[in-house]
């Protein structure tokens, strides 16, 4: 008997133990959902049943289509994510370091913060026409802020107790900046890239959804208009996943590089 | 004998800025220090030692006198923090590394001169540890090999042994005599501790209250080495009872 308390209590049980409640829930809701979409009446065109999404998939598996679109609005989340990080690091890291800078761009930056990027969606694709280009601008802008102020408030958060060491030292401002800046900054700037990472999934939608010629948002432009109901859930599931995978992997980083911090 | 000073300091005053006319931290330390020499000074909480340490690493201005070094060069640094300072993000052993890597050591022969300071202060077997994992002792080792892995020519330590358990503070003392006595090298240390000042240092120097002024500068003609007995001989407790009256 003992034995089994144990056993209960070990943490790898317990770990499999929650997977298994995540699964079950997971089930149980699919399955809430068949039975509500079969036996509420509702057209299948308002809510397809999870069997018809499942295959409907298989199908745009098997013609290929869904990758083209997959693709598309991947290329432009990482690269609208690459873009916004580097000028986001690089103008926060300046900012951090000098006031003046700050006072000047300061109305700006909480202005660019207020301007609904949903908003002027509409008029980036206007400018810069249909293709990836507008929608790498728009996931840039609307990853920039977060990544911005994480960027500012970890460098200023380093402790100046590490500045002293290393002048202590004599270390050059380089080695300031790799030794110390980027280690101490890099919990809370992760923070902010993890927040920007599932919000450039967002940008990307929006500009599709806005104008575009491919990717998934303009697949659920194309499916609404061809009533293809089960093709539009086809594309939010992969928006999804799309945004979980793009998390999941700032997360995995993160728990590799801050090893070092306390475990929780 | 007369060696030229390593360190000579001169009419040195601190003024923090503060709401009401300044916060006067050090008033008017004059002081030479030789190379080899090792330097207490102590004083009450707050009579600005750190600050006067802080001001010998360049780390703040003083707001009036100097400073002057031997041959106008700044002199390699060795620095122990009153806090052990240590990077969270580095191991043990990159921890005490980091001055090797500042200074450009290869890495094999980096990682070969701090094992053997791990060795020295006693932390084998903690190579790989996060300080996160250390007590506050083996913390401060760590910030004290890290300050004489580098062999700088001045070492500047505060209070670098308050926060370990007698025997290892003592054991401590011993190896830092050593070391200073092997590498020739010019320490200023500052603690509260008399036994300490007098097991370790040529020279005692007591600062008074704020605005800290120096009070007593004590020559300690104890021989060398010194052990444990040295504490219970006459002339050790008529120096101690000397500082303990300047210290009041
Ligand atoms: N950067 C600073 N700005 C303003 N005041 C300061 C600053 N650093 C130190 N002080 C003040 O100067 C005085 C001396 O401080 P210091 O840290 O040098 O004392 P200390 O002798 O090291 O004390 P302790 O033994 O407690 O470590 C204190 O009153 C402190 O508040
Ligand atoms: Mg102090």
């Amino acid at each position: 008997m003992n034995n089994n308390l144990l056993r209960t209590f070990h943490p790898s049980t317990a770990k499999r133990n929650r997977t298994w409640l995540r699964l079950l829930s997971l089930g149980l809701g699919l399955a809430c959902w068949q039975v509500t979409s079969v036996f509420s009446g509702m057209e299948v065109f308002i809510l397809p049943p999870p069997l018809a999404v499942w295959s409907r998939l298989v199908v745009a598996v098997q013609d290929g289509s869904l990758f083209r679109d997959i693709g598309v609005t991947l290329s432009e989340v990482v690269l609208g994510l690459i873009v916004g990080v580097t000028f986001a690091t690089v103008l926060g890291y300046s900012v951090a370091k000098s006031r003046a800078l700050e006072q000047v761009l300061s109305p700006y930056l909480v202005a660019s913060q207020a301007i609904p990027i949903v908003a002027i969606a509409p008029l980036l694709v206007l400018w810069f026409g249909y293709g990836m280009f507008s929608k790498v601008l728009i996931c840039a802008l609307i990853v920039f802020f977060p990544v911005l102020i994480n960027t500012i408030v970890g460098i200023r958060a380093v402790p100046q107790a590490f500045y002293d060491l290393m002048d202590s030292l004599r270390a050059t401002r380089r080695q300031i900046l790799l030794k110390v800046e980027i280690p101490a900054a890099l919990p809370i700037f992760l923070g902010g890239l993890r927040i920007g990472a599932t919000l450039s999934v967002i940008g990307a939608v929006v500009g599709e959804l806005v104008g575009s010629k491919y990717g998934l948002g303009n697949l659920i432009n194309r499916a609404r208009v061809g009533y293809d109901m089960p093709m539009v859930y086809v594309a939010v599931f992969m928006l999804i996943f799309l945004a979980l995978g793009l998390y999941g992997i700032v997360a995995r980083v993160e728990k590799k590089l801050l090893r070092w911090q306390e475990q929780k | 004998m007369t060696t030229e000073p390593i360190l000579t300091v001169k009419k040195l005053s601190v003024v923090f800025p503060d709401s009401n006319g300044g916060l006067h931290a050090l008033d008017d330390i004059s002081f030479e220090a030789s190379p080899r020499d090792f330097i207490c000074f102590l004083g009450p909480s707050g009579s600005g030692k750190t600050t006067l340490l802080r001001i010998l690493a360049s780390l703040l201005k003083p707001t009036a006198g100097e400073i002057g070094f031997l041959h106008n060069q700044k002199p390699q640094i060795g620095m122990v923090f009153q806090q052990s300072n240590l990077m969270p993000w580095r191991s043990v052993m990159d921890n005490i590394k980091l001055p090797l890597e500042l200074d450009g050591v290869d890495e094999v022969n980096a990682r070969g001169k701090t094992q053997e300071m791990i060795d020295l202060v006693g932390l084998n077997g903690f190579e790989d540890s996060w300080p996160r994992d250390l007590s506050g002792g083996m913390a401060q080792r760590v910030a004290i090999a890290r300050a004489l892995i580098h062999d700088p020519d001045l070492l500047l330590l505060d209070e670098p042994f308050a926060s370990l358990d007698a025997m290892t503070r003592e054991r401590m003392w011993m190896e830092l005599s050593r070391i200073w006595h092997a590498r020739q090298k010019t320490v200023i240390m500052v603690t509260h501790s008399i036994n300490e000042s007098l097991f370790l240092a040529d020279r005692v120097l007591v600062l008074t209250q704020r605005p800290g002024q120096i009070k007593l500068d004590l020559k300690v003609d104890l021989p060398r080495p010194r052990n444990d007995d040295i504490r219970y001989t006459p002339h050790f407790g008529k120096l101690a009872r000397k500082l303990r009256e300047a210290i009041e």
